[in-house]
């Protein structure tokens, strides 16, 4: 078993419209892996096909060597593949160590280990508001708790989707820096990101998404040197 | 000022009961999104096995024992009903869920009386509390006192499980965002299974608790689910404190109408109600709602006018119709009436549900209203048959106009809950008025003039009256209006966006279908010559959805012919067995779950299938039919079959 994830030929549908056209990409144990592309590139729906949340999909998703393609969303996660969805969706009247408590699963070998307290560490300022209700928090602190959510879990590979996206600078820094202490812990990372100053801060590897379909793969550095992709399927 | 006193105590007794169930159906519905019809049910199974059990076990142990046991065994059969049926139906439209669960309810009615007989039964006094306590000089039943104070302690335990157990936090969270539980690695259907479990055994521990109060029948599930639905309408679903504080309420306007308005006592609970909805629109501790499954969700075909070739056909069918007096006895003439009756009801309930997306759980109250029109005009004023037809529903219509007013701020579930609570008011009117309406003795004596007296005269002139308000219907389907209604169905937002009113052109229609529906509810007053109450009772507003929905629910012509096909089949069972509604309810269950689409739907489907066989290509219609309907092609990944993957929260 040389990969984390490995997903090939995934295909995802809305109905009628086809999202995904043969997306394939791999994750090694401990890299982390940015998923660039502008909106509506489809970063959210492969990251939604690959936990089974959406209506119709095929391909296959190899976690840790096992195909996962055929299980539903709970069994996914409960394997260790954790996932922070774009747009928060933190549980607003559940106060934080009560979100925290939802995502709990037992500590899985191999994988880093986190508590409550461990979570609070790594962000300080959601220790302030342990008995805060969810919906009373800043957009920033929202997206702290929905990634130590899922942390609590004890993944060892996390699909992190936009976790920059509408967050002042400040918040950008802190959470850069929070998923740097998550990769030096032996965390496997997938990021969505339209912001490539952000991915390169934490990212090994780059896939490039547009319109459905990967049109690169490969290192950042290699990226660097072609600011041709870039221009095209990058810029705004 | 004791006997307020006594009547107050009295209130809080019976809202602890009331609150059990109102709380268990609010917990069910915040995780599940499903308004279980089915909780009176296991309300009076509750009632009838704590009977039996208390019979078994005497003694102060064993009557305890024998409530929890009773509520235990079926909450129980509560999750073999949430395994084998309700996971089947977590995805439909909630018309879809609400049918369901009303046809369990038929069959446990059934049920009941083949188990413990058609007798009410009295069961044992509670050991130790069979006496009283004088409180300001009045003895109250210690009973009483026990469950006033239960109420409270339920409460509170509730609010324990729910933010100090980690399972309680679960359920919150699910009712906050089921899918993305799903994505932390919870398994939501023990989650779904372990709620409803909990739902059931609140509703028959609620039933078991009245045993030494009431004596056991069969009337009581339906009684206390419209009670239920008031109490959660007011208090909001979903929220277990809400529930506690209408339930009391509830209760209080009950105990204290009984003295104020002894014949109307439950128009002050529907006071209450409509003053609640106007200021708090999803209860005093309810929130709005997420945005509900559209009543109807599936590919709806293209909708069209008859074509002239059609009229033509439906004309040649009006033809044969109207000569079937040449060769149909009176019996059968006096049933095709009955059914032309119905196909007039069901085709005004289908302007509401499939047209407008109002699933009405009440529509048998504007029937009603329209006979009990027609029937005053006769007794009061006096005047002939025609005029009474006309003027009858007049009646339903004003009564839809102000019920409708109040009904269309709300959609959804709220809507279905909300109608059935009116007509079950209207209902108790007429049961209880016996000045006006002669209560439980109806009025009789209403028979046709003498020119319509022969059944062969009366059919056909129910068909004059029915085939004009049938073709007015379809036209009023196809009319700027109807696609105002249908735009509003389908987006709300949108249709607003585009200057559409929304309430007002849902308030039109109800008023619409409530006056179509009184029309053949005068006919039916002179069709039997008598009007009852129970003319307006749940059950005939279930049958005419039950029509709507085996016709096929997202057709045009669906509500004709699901109605003669309907009507037809309940007579001859009726006259087939002593258990319909047991056959009825596992009808209705087996439709939902494995014929949604319904006799035109299907037939639709297989029309189109055999033009796309032969050559023709997919018509537009039938892709978007499969795009929804149809498994996955072969080689694909099925979705996962929890409930998450319909939350309609992903996004491209």
């Amino acid at each position: 078993m040389t990969h984390k994830l490995a997903v090939a030929n995934l295909n995802a549908y809305y109905g009628q419209a086809h999202i995904l056209f043969d997306v394939a990409f791999t994750v090694a144990p401990g890299e982390v892996v940015a998923l660039l592309g502008r909106n509506g590139a489809g970063k959210s729906t492969t990251f939604l096909s690959i936990m089974a949340m959406v209506e119709r999909r095929s391909g296959t998703v190899l976690f840790e060597g096992d195909d996962v393609s055929r299980l539903p969303t709970y069994a996914i996660a409960r394997r260790g593949l954790g996932f922070v969805p774009e747009n928060r969706r933190i549980f607003a009247d559940l106060t934080v160590e009560e979100n925290l408590m939802v995502g709990r699963q037992a500590p899985r070998p191999g994988a880093p280990g986190w508590t409550p307290e461990t979570l609070f560490a790594l962000f300080p300022n959601l220790a302030e508001m342990r008995k805060r209700p969810g919906g009373r928090m800043s957009g920033g602190e929202q997206q702290m708790l929905t990634i130590a959510r899922t942390l609590m879990g004890n993944p060892s590979l996390v699909l992190l989707d936009e976790p920059s996206e509408g967050l002042a600078p400040k918040i950008v820094e802190q959470m850069a820096a929070a998923i740097l202490t998550m990769k030096r812990e032996g965390l496997a990372i997938v990021l969505s990101e339209q912001n490539l100053h952000f991915a390169r801060l934490i990212s090994d590897r780059a896939v490039i998404l547009e319109k459905g379909r990967v049109r690169f793969s490969g290192s950042l550095a290699e990226l660097e040197a072609r600011p041709d992709i870039r221009d095209a399927y990058l810029a705004v | 000022m004791q006997l307020v006193f006594v009547q107050f105590m009295t209130g809080l007794a019976s809202a602890a009961s009331l609150f059990l169930v109102a709380s268990g159906l609010s917990i069910i519905f915040g995780v599940t999104r499903i308004v279980n019809f089915a909780h009176g049910a296991f309300y009076m199974l509750g009632a009838y096995v704590a009977y039996t059990l208390t019979d078994r076990f005497t003694g102060a142990f064993g009557f305890w024992f024998a409530l929890l046991a009773a509520a235990a065994i079926v909450a129980i059969v509560g999750c073999l009903l949430e395994m084998t049926l309700l996971r089947r139906i977590y995805q439909a439209p909630e018309l879809f869920q609400l049918l369901a669960t009303f046809g369990v309810t038929l069959m446990v009615q059934d049920l009941v009386l083949l188990i413990w007989g058609p007798e009410d039964l009295v069961g044992p006094r509670a050991p130790g509390l069979a006496g009283a306590v004088e409180i300001f000089g009045k003895r109250i039943p210690s009973y009483d006192l026990f469950l006033i104070a239960l109420g409270p302690l339920v409460l509170a335990g509730l609010w324990l499980l729910f933010h100090r157990t980690r399972w309680g936090v679960l359920v919150r969270a699910a009712t906050l965002d089921r899918s993305m539980v799903a994505a932390l690695g919870i398994n939501q259907k023990w989650l779904f299974t372990g709620v409803f479990g909990l739902g059931v055994f609140l509703a028959a521990l609620g039933g078991a608790l009245q045993i030494p109060r009431d004596a056991v029948n069969h009337g009581m599930d339906l009684r206390i689910i419209v009670e239920a639905f008031v109490v959660v309408v007011i208090g909001g679903l979903g929220s277990t404190t809400g529930a506690f504080v209408a339930a009391i309420l509830v209760s209080q306007l009950n105990a204290f109408g009984i003295l104020v308005l002894p014949k109307i006592s439950l128009v002050l609970v529907f006071l209450v109600m409509a003053v609640v909805l106007v200021v708090r629109p999803w209860g005093l501790f309810g929130t709005r709602p997420p945005p509900a499954q559209a009543s109807i969700g599936m590919a709806v075909r293209p909708w069209r006018p008859l074509a002239p070739g059609e009229i033509a056909v439906a004309a040649a069918v009006v033809a044969a119709v109207a000569l079937m007096p040449l060769w149909l006895g009176h019996y059968a003439l006096t049933v095709a009436s009955e059914i032309l009756i119905f196909v007039l009801f069901a085709a005004s309930l289908h302007l509401l549900m499939s047209v407008g997306g109002l699933a009405s759980f009440g529509h048998a109250a504007y029937f009603g209203l329209g006979a009990y029109g027609a029937a005053f005009v006769v007794k009061a004023a006096g005047l002939p048959m025609l005029a009474a037809i006309a003027a009858g529903p007049l009646l339903a219509a004003l009564g839809a106009a102000v019920v409708g007013w109040f009904a269309v701020s709300l959609s959804g579930v709220y809507f279905a809950m909300l109608t059935l609570a009116f007509s079950q008011i209207v209902w108790s009117i007429a049961f209880q008025w016996v000045d006006v309406t002669g209560g439980d003795n109806g009025i009789l004596g209403l028979w046709p003039d003498a020119f319509a007296a022969s059944p062969a005269a009366f059919f056909w002139l129910t068909l004059a009256v029915v085939t004009p308000a049938l073709v007015w219907l379809h036209m009023v389907i196809f009319s700027p209006f109807g696609y105002a209604l249908r735009a509003v169905r389908d987006s709300e937002l949108r249709a607003e966006a585009i200057g559409i009113d929304r309430r007002r052109v849902q308030w039109i229609a109800f008023v619409i279908a409530g006056t179509a529906a009184g029309l053949g509810g005068a006919l039916f007053a002179f069709l039997k010559g008598s009007i009852f109450p129970d003319v307006m009772a749940i059950p005939t507003s279930v049958d005419g959805l039950v029509m709507v929905l085996l016709g096929g629910v997202e057709t045009v012509l669906g509500p004709i012919v699901g109605a003669v096909v309907f009507k037809a089949l309940a007579m001859w069972l009726i006259s087939q067995t002593d258990y319909s509604k047991l056959v009825l309810g596992a009808v209705v269950v087996a439709l939902v779950v494995a014929f949604p689409k319904g006799i035109v739907g299907t037939l639709a489907d297989w029309r189109d299938r055999l033009t796309a066989r032969r050559g023709a290509g997919p018509s537009d219609a039938e892709a978007s039919a499969d795009a929804t309907a149809a498994e996955p092609p072969a080689g694909t990944m099925a979705p996962a079959p929890s409930p998450a993957t319909v939350a309609g929260r992903t996004r491209p």
